[in-house]
């Protein structure tokens, strides 16, 4: 599926997503739930800002010796009998996988939920082979059996269906015949799953972070289902972004305490495991393990002004919280990385040319840094990519540009300001009519297409206060 | 106490009265008011498309004209955070660096400073009926002032404040956004204008004219009856 996941333009897909009435309906009622269910269990721990500060310092001192735990991570998995591979871009992580697949001669491949393995497109490579390959995570799966359709959200990928919607994919592809009962369709679901569980010859999992000290991985889920992808096949193929590890257990388990809380509202998810190639003694466990830690442009992020979007632990949390999201649906953005994270990491990680309007799909509140557990700011980074946009990369609108040039000129220099701020009771007059704008002009047109805009006061507040003074 | 007025360029142009009523309530409570004549635009509207250098040049001229003050107060949480934003802007500017701290340090958004600085809750204001209060998103997240204008409204003789449903939400302003995302922004005030309407509030109260000249622009659109006022208003009515 690769970044981009379509190939509309982006004034088409808000369009399409503001007038899908059952996808904002779910969105909406998602968000608030996904709220009051995080600030409860951020609530609940007591001091949250010193959580959210701990985050942040594990990951600054992560990224900030990167390579050191990268290494460790490497000789720990490889000391273990795991294989590390890794990838410098997309094509040479699906190519490795693509290897271990041959010679394996797999057929038959169960997934756990993984966005890196949707960045780097493994799904349709590996099934361009002729394999079979199941996502097991249920949003997943429904996406899946629904023509693949794409993910709309990092944690929650069906978040935008409701449950009828999802009853009747599973009639049409499945021959469901139940009702739209959850409990009976994960019971239909699961049924079917076990079956693939059983029979797959190699499991592929993401990694929501792995240990640098012990050479393990840990997958957080509520489904379990990750846990019978790395127990049942007898191959492991674990992808993981470059940036997604920890040092100790220790810090493992702030960081998942700020994932779960963040990303659920749970204190923890249903089950969290850590594993990694089979140790002797174990009872089960893949008798193959492989380690692909991706790069695909992440390098390059951590040497940028950027890097700090790196300490993203894909909570989702921002997501949740965005207004914008809420309105226009997590497809809008045209990436698997949606919402304000996706708003920021896309353009890094595939460039402007498919997603220069993502930096200002956002009015900046600042919901989405005040919600992030490990204190990106996102909304920072937003303003940053503008000031790419604009300055380095050249693709500002010719009108904006002359329009803050003007603006430069009367807001740098006082006299100018005077003038043109006295003169526009006048200048305006003949697009006003008593106390407001009565047509629009310039910018203010899509502002009047919906609101009124009041006419510039006739004697500003600065000749008001000349006067009041003088009065005394 | 000698307060210098940055009154924002919204408020000198098309809410004129918001910037009389600082000045009159800031009296009222024992301040001297001055208005560096100098001032003009903060630059947020340029700094936050991406326009860095044209947003320094106006920081600067700001800089200069509130070099010689001792208290910044200002009707606008947004604008306050923008002042404060210098020291970041400048950070690694020797010549700019430590005068936008200064300023960043003396700044204070108009509740702000009553409350923290003058350490006034009680400002004397009668205003009847029942009003809703908007929580601007950057004097909320950025400046971090939750507060003060509700403990100053609380006081408000004959006013009933009724909270807003969803309160955390943004009404969609957002600048340029407004209007650079308009099928958006539309989305989100309508959200916002549900919200208030729900309230039945006769006033809706705000810290920060972008958000009121947003949410109060499409509420006219729509024929709602419900009147917009800027707290600096609601707190100098008696």
């Amino acid at each position: 599926m690769a970044m981009k996941i379509n190939d509309k333009k982006f004034n088409d897909r808000v369009n399409q997503g503001i007038h899908d009435s059952v996808m904002r309906r779910a969105v909406s009622s998602a968000q608030e739930r996904l709220y009051t269910r995080r600030l409860s269990a951020a609530e609940e721990l007591g001091n949250w800002e010193q959580w959210r500060d701990l985050g942040e310092q594990i990951r600054q001192h992560t990224l900030e010796n990167l390579d050191y735990y990268l290494m460790q991570l490497s000789e720990n998995v490889s000391r273990r009998g795991g294989h590390v591979f890794f990838a410098k871009t997309k094509e040479e992580a699906v190519q490795y996988i693509k290897e271990v697949v041959e010679r394996k001669q797999a057929k038959k491949i169960v997934k756990s939920k993984s966005m890196v393995t949707e960045e780097i497109n493994m799904n349709q490579t590996l099934e361009s082979l002729g394999c079979e390959v199941i996502e097991s995570d249920l949003g997943e799966y429904i996406l899946q059996i629904d023509d693949h359709e794409p993910p709309s959200h990092i944690v929650a990928p069906a978040l935008h269906k409701n449950k009828s919607q999802i009853r009747d994919i599973f009639k049409e592809k499945l021959g469901y015949e139940q009702s739209d009962d959850p409990y009976e369709m994960t019971k239909f679901v699961r049924g079917i799953l076990r079956e693939k569980f059983m029979e797959a010859e190699i499991g592929v999992t993401g990694c929501n972070f792995a240990v640098a000290n012990t050479g393990s991985i840990c997958l957080v889920t509520n489904e379990g289902n990750a846990d019978l992808v790395m127990s049942i096949p007898k191959t492991q193929i674990a992808v993981m972004g470059m940036e997604r590890i920890v040092p100790t257990m220790e810090e493992l388990d702030v960081l998942v305490s700020l994932l779960c809380r963040s990303a659920v509202g749970q204190k923890l998810t249903s089950y969290i495991t850590v594993a990694g190639p089979i140790v002797e003694g174990e009872g089960d466990g893949p008798e193959e393990f492989h380690l692909v830690v991706v790069d695909n442009g992440r390098s390059e992020i951590l040497g940028s002004q950027f890097r700090q979007v790196l300490q993203c632990i894909r909570c989702a949390a921002c997501i949740n919280v965005c207004p914008v999201y809420r309105h226009i649906g997590g497809h809008s953005y045209g990436s698997i990385y949606p919402g304000p994270i996706g708003a920021v990491l896309t353009p890094l990680l595939d460039g402007y040319d498919d997603f220069k309007d993502l930096p200002y799909a956002s009015s900046l509140c600042a919901a989405c840094t005040d919600a992030c557990p490990v204190k990106i700011p996102l909304h920072e980074l937003l303003i940053k990519h503008r000031q790419v946009i604009v300055e380095k990369e050249g693709r500002a609108p010719l009108v904006e540009k002359l329009a803050m040039k003007m603006f430069e000129m009367g807001a740098s220099s006082a006299a100018l300001y005077r003038l043109g701020s006295k003169l526009a009771p006048t200048a305006t007059s003949p697009f006003t009519s008593g106390e407001r704008f009565s047509k629009g002009i310039g910018p203010l047109k899509n502002w009047m297409e919906i609101r009124e805009f009041p006419a510039p006061s006739k004697e500003r507040f600065r000749d008001w206060f000349k006067k009041h003074k003088k009065k005394g | 106490m000698k307060v210098a007025l940055f009154v924002t360029c919204l408020v000198d142009m098309f809410r004129t009265n918001v910037g009389k009523a600082t000045v009159e309530l800031l009296e009222h409570l024992g301040c001297e008011v001055e208005f560096p004549e100098s001032q003009v635009c903060c630059g947020q509207p340029a700094y936050n498309s991406g326009y860095v250098e044209e947003a320094k040049k106006a920081a600067k001229n700001m800089i200069r004209a509130f070099e010689k003050t001792e208290y910044v107060v200002t009707p606008s949480g947004s604008c306050a955070t923008m002042f404060l934003e210098y020291a970041h802007i400048f950070k690694d500017d020797p010549e700019w660096k430590d005068r936008a701290k200064e300023l960043a340090e003396k700044t204070y958004e108009l509740t702000q400073f009553i409350v923290e600085v003058l350490k006034i809750t009680d400002v004397g204001a009668k205003l009847e009926g029942k009003a809703t209060y908007h929580t601007s998103c950057h004097m909320k997240r950025l400046l971090g002032v939750k507060d003060a204008p509700f403990t100053l409204l609380s006081h408000v003789e004959g006013l009933q404040v009724e909270p807003l449903p969803n309160a955390q939400n943004c009404c969609g302003f957002g600048g340029t956004f407004s209007v650079k995302m308009s099928p958006i922004s539309k989305q989100m005030v309508d959200e916002k204008v549900n919200s208030v309407m729900e309230t039945g509030a006769d006033y809706l109260i705000g810290a920060d004219c972008g958000c009121l000249m947003n949410i109060g622009g499409r509420m006219e659109r729509l024929g709602k009856k419900v009147k917009v006022m800027h707290i600096a208003e609601v707190l100098n009515s008696r």
